[in-house]
Order: C-alpha cells, then structure tokens, then sequence
C-alpha cells in the first residue's frame, strides 16, 4: 500500500506502559514522573520503539522496566554516558536519561557537568527528593545544611548543590524544573523538553514518604504557612526565559543571571518551569557537519562495514 | 653466537633532547631503509615530559627479517651531551642512564657535535670510532646554497637532519632514498622546507665523508632495485586504527592517557572520510559506558586506554557483560605500572588484570597481540566475536608495540569477514514478547537493534529475568548465570587455534619457551642464536587469556622437555594463569620489570643463565 494512503497509527496512552509490577512505596513521587513521561511521550505521538529510556541506580532508575520503550537500566550515576553513546549511535531515536539526584548530583556529577558542555539533542530528567531512597534515607546532595531526616542519626553539615546554577554553568540550552505531584505542569515542561533541540535539563522536586519527612506533599503545599511554596513561572506575566538572539552575549548573562537568583529564591517560593532556553548547534549538528551524511541518517545505517582502507596503507608505504 | 641476522642488521641510534627532532630524524631514515627492501624495526623511549628530556629512537636494519633490537650500536647518532654521558653529571642521586657511548660495539662509531668540544680520552674507548661534526657550521653550508648563509642559529632545529646526513654518509647508505624520504615527509605546507632539509643532508654527508677516512665497520645497503618488495613501515596504534575502521568502527571513545591516546587520535583523523565517531570523555568511566550505550544500539564500539585508565572502567566491563551488549571492544595498551607508574614505558603487568576486571562471574574475551599482524587481526575479529558473543573483548597491547615501527606486509584483506551475529527479526511489529535474553544452549540470545518495531526490550544492570525485568528469583539466577558462562564455552568451541596459540619451531624441541604479547618479536629472533649453541627450541606464544585454551597448553607443556616462561613483569603472571588451567609449573622464568621491552640479547642471556645454572627465576636489565 502506498505510503500516503496509510493514516499515521495513533498510539494510545496504554502503549507505553508495562504489565511489570511497579514496586515503588504507596504514594511516591515516582508515580507522578512515570505517568508523565508516559503522558509527555503520548501527546507527542512518538513511537515507542523510536524512544530509548535511559536511567541510572536508585528507586527512579527502575522506570525504563514500566515504559514500554526500548531502555537500559544502567549504573549508578552513568545515565548519561550511555545515552550519550545511545544518541550518537542512532541520532533518529528520543533519548531520555533519568535518575535520582544522587546519582546526577553525586557519584554522576561529572556527567551532569560534561553533557552540558556537547549539547547533544537528549533529554535528562532528575527526580529530585534530598535522600538516597533505596538504600534507606542517607542524605544526598541536594539536602540542604542543617536538616536532618528521619532516618539520618545526625543533621547534614555540608550544603546542598543548586542544581540549575550547575546547569546554567555547564551550558545546557534547555533548563527546567518541576514538581512530581503536578502531573498536568510535568507533562508539559517534558514535553517542551524533549521538543527542545539540544540537552534539556529537568530537575524534579519529588517526595520520598518514606525516608524524607522534611520534603513532603504538605510542605511543598505550605500547610504550615498558608500558601503553596512552589511559584509557577509560567504564571508570572514578566517571565521570559528565551534568549531571543543567541548571538547577544548580553542578553544570554541577564537571562542567565535572572535564572539563577530565581533558583537561589527562598523556600516559601520555590520557582518552577521553564528557567532558560536557548537555541544553540547541537552536538549532533556538528557532527553531521564533519559527516554529511548523518544530515540524513543515523550513524547505524551508515555503510560501515564496507569501507576500502588501502589509501591508509598507501601513507604508510 | 652469530647468525644470518646478526652479522648484517644495522643497529642505528639516535638520542637527544624531547622536542630536539630525533623522532623526525629516525623516521625519515627508517623509511630510506624500508624504500631500499630492508626490513626495519625501530622503537622509542621517551620520558613523561613535554621537552627536553633524554629521549632515544633506535632504528635497526637488515636485508633479512628482523622484529627486535640487540644491545649494541653500530652507529650512534648524539644531539646532545647526555646522549653521550648519560644524565650522572646533573643528577648526583639515582641517574637515571650512563648514556649510550658503552653500548656501541667495537668497530662502531659516533656522530656527535663538534662544538660540544669533547675530548675523547674521556670515553675510554679506542676501539670505536668518533665523528666530530661541526652542526651548525655543516648547516650553514647548505644554507649558503639557498642564499641563506650566516643564518644557521636561526634554523638550529635543523640539527637533526645534519645529524641524520652525516650518519647515513658514513655508513654507506642509499643517499637518494633518504632525500626522498625527506621530501614525502615534508609535504604540502612544510615543502618549502623539504628542499633545505635535502642540502643539510647533502652538506652533512659530504663533509663526514671528505673529514673521517675510517669508516665505521658495520656499513648497510640497500638491495638491489628488483629485489625491494613493496612494504609498508606501520605503528601498532596504526595497525590497530586500520584494522578498527576496516571492521565497521561507528565509536571510538578516549580519554587522553599514554600510551593509548595516538590510536585515538589516529582514527579521529581519518575518521570524517570514514564516517566514524571519535569522542574525547570527561574520563575514563564516561568512555566505557558511552560505548555500551552504543553498542547496544547497535553500532560497533570502541574504547582505547592505558591500565590507568582501565581501572576506571571495571563497572562498565560488568554491566555491558550483564547485560549482554554486543561489546564494546577495549583496546588496552599496557604501559609500566602500578598506578602512575611508568607511563611511557613498557610492561607487560595487565594480564591478570584484564582478566579480573569486575565485580561477579561474568564472560568476557581477552586476547593478546604480540606484533602487527595479529593486532591487525585481532582488532578486526574482536567485534565479530563481540557481536557473535555479546560479551565485553579486550585486546591486550602494549605500549612497545603502541610506538614501534615495523616493516610489514599488508594485511591478508581476503579473508576478513564482518561477523554482526544472531539478530531478532521480529515476525511483526505489534508486541510479540521478545525475550532479549532468551536462554539458549549456547548461550547466544538474538539481540534486536533498538529503533526497531517489535523489538522492544528493557535490559538493566541488576539480574534479569529472559524479558530484562529485574527479578531475585533463584531458579531465574541459576539459568541466567549458566547462560551468559555458557557463551564462553561457546567461544571457546568457535574461535580458530591461530587466535588461542601459537607454536613456533619444531613440534618437539630440547627447549620449550612460554611467552605472550611483544616479547614475541625477541624471542623469534633468540631462538636461532639459541638454535646456533646446539640446542633445538621452539615457543608456545599464548594469545587467548579467556576463554584459555587448555587443553591444548596443558598437552603441549606435558609434551615438552625444559620449560622457560618469558614475561615483562614482576611476578609471572602468564605462569600464574597457565598453572591456574593445567596445574602446570614452569621449571624456568625470565623476568624484566624495568620499564623497557626485551632485547635479543637479555632473552639469550636470561634463557641460557636460567638452564645452565638451574635458576628458576632470572630477572634481566640491560638498559
């Protein structure tokens, strides 16, 4: 049948669940990640064998087990790396990597700050919840100086990262930041994401019931003071995190600089969405630049395996 | 004892300064000899620094095959005091050499700088013969002939070549070959310097000619034109870079180490014209997992490194064989170790840790090359048996071979085939419960390449049921151990004898010689000095590591007579593996643990001392 004749296939939302047992605890912020990444990949149609999930160790790293996409479920704090290869392997696929913020922030540290410099066209989201989960609540590195969780013997006394001034440092191009428990504002901020050509950066305030008692569903509600401590930058009329013209260095520091003092905001009002985007080559881009022919296809369905090296010994001769 | 080789190579040394043109020096030269149907094999030893620090190249030559270095110098080419000297005069404690004068051998000669004013009574030696050549004043004749007179200091880089011409002059060699060996390298951009390059040879020659009446005794020609054989004069990081790119390489990654990075900058040049990937990590651990990641999207993948930096990667060695990535291939190239250690020396001190490189049983393939052609083949056929296998191969190098030159043959291209494996063809594209880790007899589950319709797997790290879900179940551990071990079997079972081992000489002999790796080249030309006392030999080159061939090993030392293991290292540690499979002790062992690669001589003198004075172990150092 000719091509055109062929309506696209619409995938359902079901598509891209597993029938695997989920085996987070009752009431999770995980949940909220999962079922918004699967909504994000719905809305934007993409096939599921066109998406390579990507995760590292932890409680967050188990999600590719319960998308229905191809995935690797890889090493404490390496997501990056292997989507970093994934993607240069098969530029054509969606790749996301996903983790806890101990393993982007700590033992993967490294990665987070390197991927930010290649700006390759991936995506990477942080569930981000103070406290190494699966190994019983010790402190990550995001938990803040002074605070002690519940399962912590004494109170941390070295300071947590800000994870989006890391990443405004290291350059990503996308950065963004959202909360677990608002499915509809994470559906979209993954999908501006993904869409987003280059390295998209997504941390993800996430609670963990069971081992953080600090960081809980009622307190980033602000129960105790009245109002809701996450801000909606989207909600703010003045807000505009799009460098317009990325050849303005000027206008790149000012939204840069707005950017970080609104990730250093106090904690009754800690913003969420999009901080900063820019359009910038990609890594990819600039390979296909030295090889034309990844303009077209991905490295995998180059011809590879017929090459004619003789002109490599004529040199040596 | 002489044989046919040693009584025509020509060992030519050249030592000066880092950054002082030795290496352009004596690969220009080699090339002139290789153009004239010699054979040349040449190496270097250099220090961990940018410049000025001793650095030797040392280029040796014959009309018949040659694959090591002896001892002696028949000529020795000095830019510089400590070339002469050694560093004794600026280092009171520990020097690290006496310089090279000691080592020529009677008849030979030394080229040196007239301006360095030396007088000779100094080296005790008068049985060499010294040439005084006045550099700058030598260089300034050929500047002269391009108008260019009185300027000498201001091309002192030249010193080289003026070495280089004079050296060539006195022992006799092809002028021609080597003016057109000067031309090819200085192409393109550099051609205006190429023709003052030609006169400083020119210059050089002629005045060493017309100075020094006696001619160092040892003199070398080329061959007569018909019989010059077309051949090539290859690096290992070369030979490695062609053999990756014939065999599909989509992603080479790296992080600069010694002596690993020059393969990888190797293949990152000529990587545009070959539409392949070359990537420069943050570290060692980002270079292996991004090769996994590619790897299971179905590229070939790569990572090149040194033990250093192979120390970063044992987790990705573990989870790539967990989850049965086809490969990557890890190019190891050994340098002297423990950590820093010695890092532009070599070694041979890997092994066992190639061979227990993570956490947990898991398969994995270790083959060792011991010279260009087996690195050529090796490197190929490692990502068939990567994607056959879907197990984790390293390819054990070293840095002698990294930076040796040899004068090679092309590679046998014929008989190269790419082998991808078994791939899951999905009967459709709607879920049909592929299982990407089937169990299967032999332990081969066909992998389907992501991007696929109806391909759709998950995989991870933890164990896995045959899907790639996570699961702890007990009878799931026992099938999933038993599958990925079976593949070694299988690999073993599969792989031809040529890539397990190798016996060279007769079937039976008065001596047995046990060696792996470089040391190959040593002891092939050893064994007809050996031959040459009255003692037959022959030498079992192990070359698979895992999955070790022992049966056959065990039957070939149960067979032989006296035993001697050969290894550049400190505690035997193809003895410890080899006793590990057969039970098998060696009566013998000739060690060398000082950084630098095996001489014909010391595995001569190390063979014969350990028999004749019944040493079990001989540790030899005749730098």
């Amino acid at each position: 049948m000719p091509e055109a004749a062929t309506a696209p296939r619409k995938f359902t939302l079901g598509e891209y669940k597993t029938d695997v047992h989920v085996d987070w605890c009752p009431g999770c912020g995980d949940f909220g990640i999962l079922s918004s990444i699967q909504q994000a990949f719905f809305q934007l149609q993409l096939p599921p064998h066109r998406v390579a999930l990507i995760s590292g160790i932890g409680c967050s790293g188990k999600t590719p087990h319960y998308v229905d996409t191809y995935g690797l479920h890889t090493l404490h704090g390496r997501a990056l790396p292997v989507a970093t290869g994934a993607k240069l392997a098969n530029h054509q696929l969606t790749v996301m990597a996903l983790g806890g913020d101990g393993d982007g922030y700590g033992i993967g540290a490294g990665y987070f700050l390197n991927s930010g410099r290649r700006n390759l066209d991936i995506t990477y989201v942080v569930y981000n919840n103070g406290v190494y989960g699966l190994t019983k609540g010790q402190a990550s590195p995001t938990l803040r100086k002074g605070l002690k969780t519940k399962s912590m013997p004494e109170a941390s006394i070295q300071e947590g990262i800000n994870p989006i001034a890391v990443a405004l440092g290291a350059g990503y191009t996308w950065i963004g930041r959202g909360y677990a428990l608002d499915v509809k504002h994470l559906v979209s901020l993954i999908t501006q994401a993904i869409t987003h050509k280059g390295t998209s950066f997504l941390d993800v305030y996430q609670t963990c019931p069971v081992y953080n008692d600090l960081r809980t569903k009622e307190w980033y509600a602000g129960e105790d003071i009245g109002h809701s401590r996450l801000r909606r930058l989207d909600a703010e009329a003045d807000w505009d995190p799009v460098v317009h013209d990325p050849a303005n260095k000027d206008e790149i520091v000012q939204k840069k600089v707005r950017a970080l003092a609104a990730s250093y905001d106090n904690d009754d009002r800690l913003a969420v969405g999009v901080y900063y985007k820019i359009d910038l080559p990609t890594y990819d881009d600039q390979l296909a630049g030295k090889i034309p022919a990844l303009k077209e296809h991905p490295l995998i369905d180059l011809p590879l395996y017929e090459r004619d090296v003789e002109p490599l010994f004529k040199e040596l001769e | 004892m002489q044989t046919e080789l040693s009584r025509r190579e020509l060992s030519w040394v050249i030592g000066g300064p880092q950054g002082g043109g030795i290496n352009a020096s004596a690969e220009i030269y080699a090339k002139a000899l290789m153009r004239g149907g010699l054979h040349v094999f040449a190496n270097i030893e250099f220090h961990s620094n940018i410049m000025g620090k001793h650095s030797y190249y040392r280029v040796s030559a014959a009309p018949v095959p040659i694959r090591s270095h002896v001892d002696d110098i028949h000529m020795l080419v000095a830019l510089d005091l400590e070339t002469l000297f050694g560093d004794a005069i600026e280092r009171k404690h520990y020097p690290s050499h006496q310089g090279h004068v000691h080592r020529v051998a009677p008849g030979g000669g030394v080229v040196y700088d007239a301006d360095l004013k030396i007088e000779i009574d100094r080296f005790g030696r008068d049985d060499i013969q010294f040439y005084p050549v006045p550099y700058l004043e030598v260089l300034d004749q050929a500047l002269q002939r391009l108008g260019k007179g009185g300027q000498s200091r201001k091309y002192i880089v030249m010193r080289n070549i003026v070495a280089l011409g004079a050296s060539v002059g006195l022992i006799g060699y092809d002028e021609e070959l080597l003016l057109d060996a000067i031309r090819d390298s200085f192409k393109g951009r550099k051609a205006e310097a190429a023709e003052m390059n030609v006169l400083a040879v020119q210059a050089a020659a002629e005045y060493a000619r017309s100075q020094f009446v006696k001619r160092p005794e040892r003199q070398i020609q080329a061959l007569p034109v018909p019989q010059r054989k077309a051949r090539i004069l290859i690096k290992g990081v070369q030979a490695v870079g062609i053999a990756k790119l014939k065999a599909g390489l989509g992603l080479q990654t790296y992080y600069p180490i010694s002596p690993a990075t020059d393969e990888s900058v190797y293949v990152e040049s000529k990587g545009p014209s070959y539409q392949c990937t070359v990537v420069q990590c943050e570290d060692e651990i980002a270079s292996i997992n991004m090769a996994v990641g590619a790897a299971h999207m179905g590229i070939r993948a790569a990572t090149s490194t040194a033990g250093p930096g192979f120390a970063l990667m044992p987790e990705g060695v573990g989870f790539a064989a967990i989850t049965e990535a086809p490969g990557p291939v890890i190019f190891l190239w050994q340098r002297g170790g423990p950590s820093t250690g010695l890092p532009t020396r070599t070694e041979q001190a890997d092994l066992q840790f190639a061979l227990h490189p993570a956490p947990g049983d898991f398969p994995h393939i270790v083959v060792a090359s011991g010279d260009i052609d087996e690195a050529f083949a090796d490197s190929f056929e490692s990502f068939n048996w990567a994607d056959r296998y879907q197990v984790p191969v390293i390819v054990l190098l070293e840095k002698f071979l990294a930076s040796s030159l040899y004068t090679a043959d092309r590679p046998d291209m014929s008989r190269l085939r790419i082998d991808r494996g078994m791939l899951y063809q999905p009967a459709a594209p709607d879920k049909d419960g592929y299982r990407r880790h089937a169990l299967t007899a032999d332990g081969i589950s066909p992998r389907s390449l992501p991007g696929t319709a109806g391909g759709i797997f998950s995989t991870t790290s933890d164990e896995h049921d045959p899907q790639g879900h996570i699961t702890e179940g007990i009878d799931n551990r026992i099938a999933m151990m038993r599958k990925r071990m079976a593949k070694l079997e299988t690999a073993g079972k599969e792989i031809p004898t040529p890539f397990k081992f190798k016996l060279h000489g007769p079937a039976s002999a008065d001596l047995t010689l046990v060696g792996w790796g470089t040391t190959k080249g040593a002891i092939l030309d050893a064994m007809s000095e050996i031959e040459a006392q009255g003692r037959s030999v022959n030498f079992l080159q192990i070359r698979m590591m895992r999955p070790f061939p022992a049966a056959d090993v065990s039957q070939i030392l149960g067979a032989a007579r006296t035993v001697v293991l050969i290894e550049g290292n400190f505690s035997g540690q193809l003895g410890a593996l080899v006793r590990e499979h057969t039970g098998r002790d060696m009566a013998h062992r000739v060690l060398k643990y000082d950084g630098r690669p095996f001489s014909r001589n010391e595995i001569v003198e190390g063979v014969q001392t350990a028999i004749s004075e019944r040493k079990k172990e001989v540790m030899v150092s005749h730098a």
